[in-house]
């Protein structure tokens, strides 16, 4: 080999060698400093999405979801990393921060029963199921789906029901719910999801592709049926500098 | 000649191998990064320069056999580059992520440059040994080039793309074997049989599925296969675009976007379009019942049917049907479609007529196969609603770098044109957040009614929001009290909010579906006002309208903001940052930083004796500025005769190849110019010609085709060749001129030419993309003359011999 090969070797060597050392790694202190850069986040977008902190519940949640449970082998070692990674099918687990806003974003009680449409690995569910007492999920993709199952099984989560099948048109035996989620792509809000929402409870459906949420929509259902909408962008962006 | 007949093939399938990529990689991803990946491939040219200058001592005595290699390589690896570059997992979703995509994309790119450092080299080769005839190589080279490129718009009528790069992978080897006969290659005649047997043979060969091309799961398409059940029920192949129809009995599309929450009734079942794998549209099914179509009045582009009673319509861009159904529904008593690509109408027409109850078939509707500005522009009719729905552009800012002439000020000027006294032009888009092309369009709407002699534009804009989309209403004339009733009662009963009415209160433009603030009535209101440059200046994105000169309707960067969106990466701020437009900039980058080591690298290489450093620099200068000023000047007249010729298809073919064959038969004739003159004088003539000429059309053009517009095609298409020759025929000469000029005296730096031109026109190329987005076409044409300008001042005095070479000079060793 060349002489001059050799620094391009080494520098190639010392960029590979962090991945391979994050191998064997404690996934919960992995977890606690992920917990704390989104805490971080939130204070830091607290202007824009109305809040100055994500309710420690929700917190305490995600402090206790073992993330890279719910992602492939092959990119285990980016779990707590903030960001989406696929899971296959062409399908998504979403960036931690993103979870953990649209869960708040739910104000779910202890005794909330949640439908969420899109189970993908089960991570959201997961979050959901540490909350509530009660989590349906529904996902359109077999192989997924029953793998989620399998995971939330293995992992003890016991109050969560995953169902193989077309979430359009909710899951009637259970409804009402006090909350829905919708993660799954749609063009519009299904009807009946909206017919299953109790008065009072919240629906929330993220927009945007798969590795980039782009807004977020909540749906309110006031205590009378009247339904009241708000767009909620997940940043701390004002589009104008305001004149001095 | 033989010899010639090779360069013409190697240079015919390089180019088409060019627009196969294209094709296959806006299929396999998106169409920006396949633009981004194709041209730096072409950096493949390049590099084959470099190497032919650095290797040239060992190569030289082995050119006859280096050359039927080169043809046969380059026909290997035509199809090896796909085959293997669509197996790395490049994500370009993940870019924003993931730090092994950039290496991923990396290797994609260099996979598909192979094939063009072979092709490089093939002509590279040719115009070294043979540079006593350069101009006439060239010439097969460039003529090659221009039957290349409507050959492989023909060829993609005909086959689809992946079998396209076997009849790549034939020319190659078939070029081998025809430059074996020449005389002065002269390889025996068994060689030549088995790369002429091999031509056939080989691409046979291939197994479909290295060649079949493996959509990202990221597409719509391969979402939707996900379903069970789903599955493709017709499918059709043509340069624009893959053409794909989904069924899916289990899980119904159900595809109605924007539909009000006050919407109970779930559309019918539905087939989908997908073209290239993306870009959604779905067919409903329609037995002539209305019924059922009721959710279609409930969407946000219902809204002008409420203004007009039995309107004549014009719905513009047609795909599937969904527009059509809706003015059917509210009663329209004539409508008029326009559709770009064929294969959708014939879809509709043909296997999915039943399904859709020959929507495009029924006597109240008539369909055209058009691009729509073309269709306005010749179509002499009126009417009182015209329709057009502005696509989703991705979360990413995938369209950002994509240039379209539909939403232009001038487009929509053309449009307000066709409408009857109190007609309505109504585009629908998505509402993104914070607001982007929704504010556009407004900002555009204004900018057009203003430039027809309009007073006081906002009396005829309505703006209604509904969750993720957003109609924005143009009328021909006053919006009476009569319509803002309609509009406020249309936008109450479905739950949508009115975001700009004349004389409306802010309170009341965020009432149902609630913003942080009323971000679409204090945007229309501001660019109504006084204060429109103080807000175009102050928002965070750039919203001026689009124009003909720079029409990126999709791109909203600005650097400015840059910081900011980076800064919020973590913090849900990645979808604001339009990645398409930075892989543009980054692809400049890298073009630039690899064209330098690929410029730089030979030098060491260069024969020590001969000219001087001045010389080099000189060498260096004119044959990049050609490099850049030729990319400049045909990307900027491909968009100027696209808009004239209504097509963008065939322009592209007409103008790419007009161009490429008259600067052919330009170079062909510069050998025949210098028998009277030196090179140095000739090149001189020609670029003065050049810029003159290209600065004229700048001058004259607009108002030519103005004129012409309304003519029959084919009038187009001659006055678009006229025009273009003269132009082209000079352009054709400096290149071979300035090698005629080298090959006296460094004949040794012919190879360092081809290299340093070739790279200039890949920075060219997207620097032109980037310029046109900032400046507008007719900046580029200036600056592209300033180019040529450039040229001929460093290649004005004769060839100066100095004591020391250049390469002396990099070695900083005395002779």
């Amino acid at each position: 080999m060349p002489k001059r090969i050799w620094p391009l070797v080494l520098a190639l060597l010392v960029a590979v060698a962090p991945v391979a050392a994050s191998g064997g790694q404690d996934y919960a202190e992995s977890r606690r400093v992920l917990i704390e850069s989104i805490e971080d986040d939130v204070r830091a977008t607290a202007a824009y999405i109305g809040r100055a902190r994500l309710d420690d519940r929700v917190m305490a949640a995600m402090a206790r979801v073992p993330r890279h449970e719910f992602v492939p082998e092959r990119v285990r070692r980016y779990a707590y990393e903030n960001r989406p990674l696929p899971i296959g099918y062409g399908q998504t687990i979403s960036q931690p921060y993103i979870v953990a806003l649209m869960t708040d974003l739910l104000a779910l009680g202890e005794d909330s029963v949640v439908l969420e449409i899109g189970t993908g690995s089960a991570y959201q569910a997961a979050v959901l199921a540490e909350l509530v007492a009660r989590v349906y999920t529904i996902e359109i993709v077999e192989p997924l789906g029953g793998a989620a199952r399998r995971r939330l099984a293995r992992l003890g989560y016991d109050n969560v029901e995953v169902r193989i099948g077309d979430g359009y048109d909710g899951w009637a035996e259970h409804a009402p719910f006090d909350a829905i989620m919708v993660t799954a792509a749609a063009s519009h809000v299904p009807p009946p999801l909206l017919g299953q929402l109790k008065p009072g409870g919240r629906l929330v459906i993220p927009v945007g592709d798969r590795f980039f949420t782009q807004q977020l929509i909540l749906i309110e259902k006031r205590d009378d049926g009247a339904l009241t909408t708000t767009q909620v962008l997940p940043v701390r962006f004002v589009p104008l500098v305001r004149a001095e | 000649m033989a010899l010639g007949f090779a360069v013409s093939i190697v240079s015919a399938a390089a180019l088409g191998c060019e627009i196969l990529l294209m094709r296959l990689f806006s299929i396999v991803q998106w169409h920006n990064f396949a633009a981004m990946i194709i041209s730096l491939a072409l950096l493949g040219i390049g590099a084959s320069g470099t190497a032919l200058a650095l290797g040239r001592t060992w190569l030289e005595p082995r050119f006859a056999a280096a050359l039927p290699a080169a043809a046969a390589l380059f026909g290997t690896t035509a199809m090896a580059g796909f085959a293997l570059a669509q197996r790395i997992p490049f994500n370009p979703l993940e870019l924003a992520w993931d730090a092994r995509q950039p290496l991923y994309l990396a290797l994609v790119y260099l996979l598909l440059a192979v094939p063009f450092v072979f092709a490089g080299g093939f002509i590279g080769i040719a115009l070294y040994w043979f540079r006593e005839r350069a101009g006439r190589i060239y010439r097969f080279d460039l003529i090659g080039a221009g039957l290349g490129a409507p050959g492989a718009i023909a060829a993609l009528f005909l086959l689809a793309p992946g079998d396209g790069l076997r009849l790549i992978g034939g020319l190659g080897f078939a070029a081998a074997a025809l430059v074996c006969r020449d005389r002065a290659v002269a390889q025996p005649g068994r060689v030549a049989a088995a790369f002429a047997v091999l031509a056939i043979a080989l691409p046979l060969a291939v197994p479909a599925g290295w060649l079949a091309p493996r959509l990202s799961p990221y597409k719509g398409l391969s979402q939707a296969l996900q379903v069970p059940g789903a599955a493709v029920v017709a499918e059709r192949s043509s340069p624009l675009g893959l053409v794909t129809a989904v069924v899916s009995p289990d899980v119904p599309f159900r595809h109605a976007p924007g539909l009000s929450l006050a919407n109970t009734i779930e559309p019918p079942e539905q087939i989908a379009l997908f073209t290239d794998g993306g870009g959604l549209s779905a067919v409903t099914r329609f037995d002539g019942d209305r019924g059922p179509l009721a959710y279609l009045g409930f969407q946000p582009a219902a809204l002008p049917y409420h203004l007009a009673e039995q309107p004549m319509v014009l719905v513009l861009g047609a795909g599937g049907g969904a527009a059509v159904l809706r003015a059917l529904v509210h009663g329209a008593r004539r409508i008029d479609a326009v559709e770009l690509n064929p294969d959708v109408v014939a879809l509709m027409r043909q296997d999915l007529a039943e399904f859709s109850g020959d929507l495009y078939g029924r006597d109240d509707v008539r369909m055209t196969v058009d691009e729509p500005r073309a269709f306005v522009a010749g179509t002499g009719a009126r009417y009182d609603i015209i329709a057009m729905t502005v696509p989703g552009a991705g979360a990413a800012g995938a369209w950002a770098s994509s240039a379209s002439t539909l939403y232009t000020v001038e487009a929509l000027a053309a449009y307000l044109r066709r409408l009857t006294p109190g007609g309505i032009l109504a585009v629908t888009s998505p509402l993104a957040l914070p607001p982007r092309t929704s504010i556009r369009l407004a900002a555009t709407a204004i900018a057009a009614l203003e430039s027809l002699g309009v007073e006081q534009p906002g009396r005829r804009l309505a703006v209604v929001r509904g969750l993720d989309r957003v109609s924005l209403l143009v009328k021909n004339g006053a919006l009476s009290p009569a319509d803002l009733d309609a509009i406020r009662r249309f936008s109450r009963d479905r739950w949508f909010d009115v975001a700009y009415l004349p004389g409306m209160a802010r309170e009341a433009a965020n009432r149902f579906n609630i913003l942080a603030e009323p971000y679409l009535f204090d945007a229309v209101t501001a660019l109504l006002g006084a204060e429109r440059r103080a807000f175009l200046e102050a928002y965070k994105f750039d919203i001026r309208p689009a124009t003909d000169d720079r029409p990126y309707a999709f791109r909203f960067f600005k650097w400015r903001s840059l910081s900011e969106f980076v800064g919020l990466r973590g913090r849900g701020g990645n979808a604001l940052i339009e990645w398409s437009y930075l892989i543009l900039a980054a692809t400049l980058a890298q073009a630039v930083a690899a064209g330098l080591v690929l410029i730089l690298l030979p030098l060491r290489g260069l024969p020590r004796a001969g000219p001087g450093r001045a010389e080099g620099l000189r060498t260096a200068i004119y044959f990049f500025a050609l490099g850049l000023g030729f990319m400049f000047v045909e990307i900027a007249f491909i968009q100027r005769f696209t808009l004239f010729l209504g097509h963008p298809l065939y322009a592209a073919a007409v103008v790419l190849s007009a161009f490429l064959v008259f600067a052919g038969l330009g170079s062909g004739a510069s050998e025949r110019l210098m028998e009277r003159r030196t090179a140095e004088q000739t090149i001189v003539r020609a670029v003065l010609a050049i810029a003159i000429v290209a600065l004229l059309y700048l001058a004259v053009i607009p108002a030519l085709f103005e004129a012409l517009k309304p003519g029959p095609a084919a009038l187009k298409v001659a006055a678009s060749v006229a025009l273009i020759a003269p132009l082209a025929f000079c352009m054709g000469m400096p290149f071979p001129l300035g090698l005629a000029r080298l090959r006296d005296r460094a004949p040794g730096w012919i190879p360092w030419a081809w290299a340093v031109n070739g790279c200039a026109s890949v920075i060219g190329a997207v620097l032109a993309a980037l310029l046109a987005m900032h400046l507008g076409f007719k900046a580029v044409v200036g600056l592209a003359a300033a180019l040529y300008l450039i040229a001929a001042g460093v290649a004005a005095r004769p060839f100066t011999d100095a004591g020391r070479g250049l390469a002396d000079t990099a070695r900083n060793r005395p002779k």
